[in-house]
């Protein structure tokens, strides 16, 4: 008797287990499944290719709603540390003007885009970022940049008292994922969405005394 | 003349806006200067008259088409979609939806419009229905199921949709729409991982943008999403919009519907 009712509950449980499993995919296989049903759903379109979906480490890391574990984000900001190319010269500042406009444009990198040459790309800062305080329509998933250079006592780029919030600010600007491994901020060098000269003038802007920003 | 109307009141309200509150303000009180006569009023007859129309190789109305609640019933039936259906074993979102109904009832190829740009031939009435068919359960409270496994399972696969970062800006969803109080440029970003509020974020699509004198579905919404986000292209009622739509549409439970909405 006890045994019958063991082996029923034994069953029991056999069953539920196995309607669960049927129910509910684990996690794991979650993933996967998420994965295949991203590939089936996207196509090619103009210069916007399916290769778009392959990530790299940092991106795969940072794709939930969790963040990833510390000796995996150290990775991540080792590596981009690492891919940040310094300007040829040690040329850091451009002009402030031609910064603004790329500040201020948000085109390039889209299916209805026609080149994917970072010359026909902007550099979409006023999107996420206060800079300029006469421009009203700004963004706030970035923190303001109003003031930048001058609230970290930039008086002169080329003092060498200035060298290293210069150098910083060029290596968030080529890889932000140097210094935050989850940063939402692209990483405009090392993707190729601006070139040296771009970043160069979005530097200016950011750094020259002469630039309304640190006025 | 009724576009230039509508721009030289945005310019109007925007400009007092900036001289004396914040321009978020300003926006919200222009959006409800124009929801009194909002213009996806005449996408809405449109598209209850095509529901009734005989059309198709099969000469047939899709008042026979069943969104969930039976078949012809309309009424309340849009809060619950994204749901799972017998007679395709699918989760299907509206649009997804109405493919099939159309392709069974009147005989028309789903695969067909599908392929159609949005805004032309079937595309163009598939728009007008998304709005009759939001707007007949204006009012009513976002109200998914989560009864069957494969809802629960696309509600899983959205939300990994949701966070997955990729591209040349490392953009996600959750880049934008991920947290509270953020915006892009004036645009408020609603976050959509928990329920937004009574009309924001799922509950207000479709709608009518102003901008473009468009009427936009939720498909052609989240198209735009995914292009800004810098993304290849989304195909049309593909997996990936319909898992989304169940990850938004049960994380806004409770919300009030107020699609077809106004945008800027």
């Amino acid at each position: 008797m006890l045994n019958k009712k063991t082996l029923a509950a034994a069953t029991l449980a056999a069953a539920l287990v196995v309607a669960g499993c049927a129910t509910a995919p684990a996690p794991a296989e979650l993933d996967q499944q998420a994965l295949a049903m991203l590939k089936a759903s996207f196509r090619d379109q103009g210069i916007a290719k399916v290769d778009r979906l392959e990530q790299d480490l940092g991106q795969k890391a940072c794709s939930s709603d969790k963040p990833p574990a510390e000796s995996v984000a150290k990775q991540i900001e080792a590596e981009a540390m690492a891919s940040v190319r310094w300007p040829e010269g040690g040329r850091y500042l451009g002009d402030w003007r031609e910064g603004e406009k790329l500040a201020q444009n948000g085109r390039g990198m889209t299916w209805t885009d026609a080149s994917a040459d970072p010359k026909a790309n902007g550099a979409s800062c006023y999107n996420c970022h206060q800079i300029d305080k006469k421009e009203i329509s700004y963004g706030t998933i970035g923190p303001s940049l109003w003031n930048y250079g001058k609230l970290r006592g930039v008086k002169d780029a080329a003092d060498p008292a200035s060298a290293a919030i210069v150098q910083y600010t060029w290596g968030k600007l080529w890889n932000s994922k140097a210094y935050a491994a989850c940063s939402n901020m692209p990483r405009f060098g090392h993707m190729k969405l601006l070139n040296e000269e771009q970043l160069r003038h979005v530097m200016a802007l950011l750094l020259d005394p002469k630039s309304p920003v640190n006025q | 003349m009724r576009r230039l109307l509508l721009t030289a009141a945005l310019a109007a309200a925007c400009a007092s806006a900036f001289a004396q509150k914040s321009a978020a303000d300003g926006i919200a009180e222009y959006r409800a200067m124009l929801a009194d006569g909002n213009p996806a009023e005449l996408f809405e007859a449109k598209g209850e008259e095509l529901w009734k129309k005989k059309r198709g190789p099969k000469n047939a109305s899709l008042e026979r088409c069943d969104l969930g609640k039976g078949p012809g019933v309309v009424k309340g039936a849009w809060v619950e979609l994204p749901r799972w259906f017998a007679d395709t074993n699918k989760v299907q979102d509206l649009e997804s939806r109405l493919l099939t109904c159309m392709e069974t009832l009147q005989g028309l190829s789903a695969a067909e419009i599908a392929k159609t740009p949005f805004g032309r031939g079937e595309q163009a009435n598939m728009e007008a229905l998304a709005a009759w068919i939001s707007a007949e359960s204006r009012g009513s409270r976002m109200n998914l199921p989560q009864g069957h496994a494969e809802e629960r399972r696309m509600y899983e696969l959205g939300k990994r949709a949701f966070f997955f970062r990729g591209g040349p800006m490392d953009f996600s969803c959750a880049t934008c729409h991920g947290e509270e109080g953020k915006r892009i440029r004036l645009q408020e970003l609603p976050n959509l991982t928990k329920n937004p509020g009574d009309g924001i974020g799922f509950a207000a699509w479709p709608a009518y943008r102003v901008s473009s004198g468009e009427l936009w579905s939720m498909q052609r919404r989240l198209n735009d999403c995914y292009r800004q986000q810098r993304f290849p292209y989304p195909g049309y009622a593909s997996d990936v919009t319909i898992a989304l739509g169940v990850y938004m549409g049960v994380n806004a439970k409770g919300a009030e519907a107020i699609a077809p909405a106004i945008k800027r």
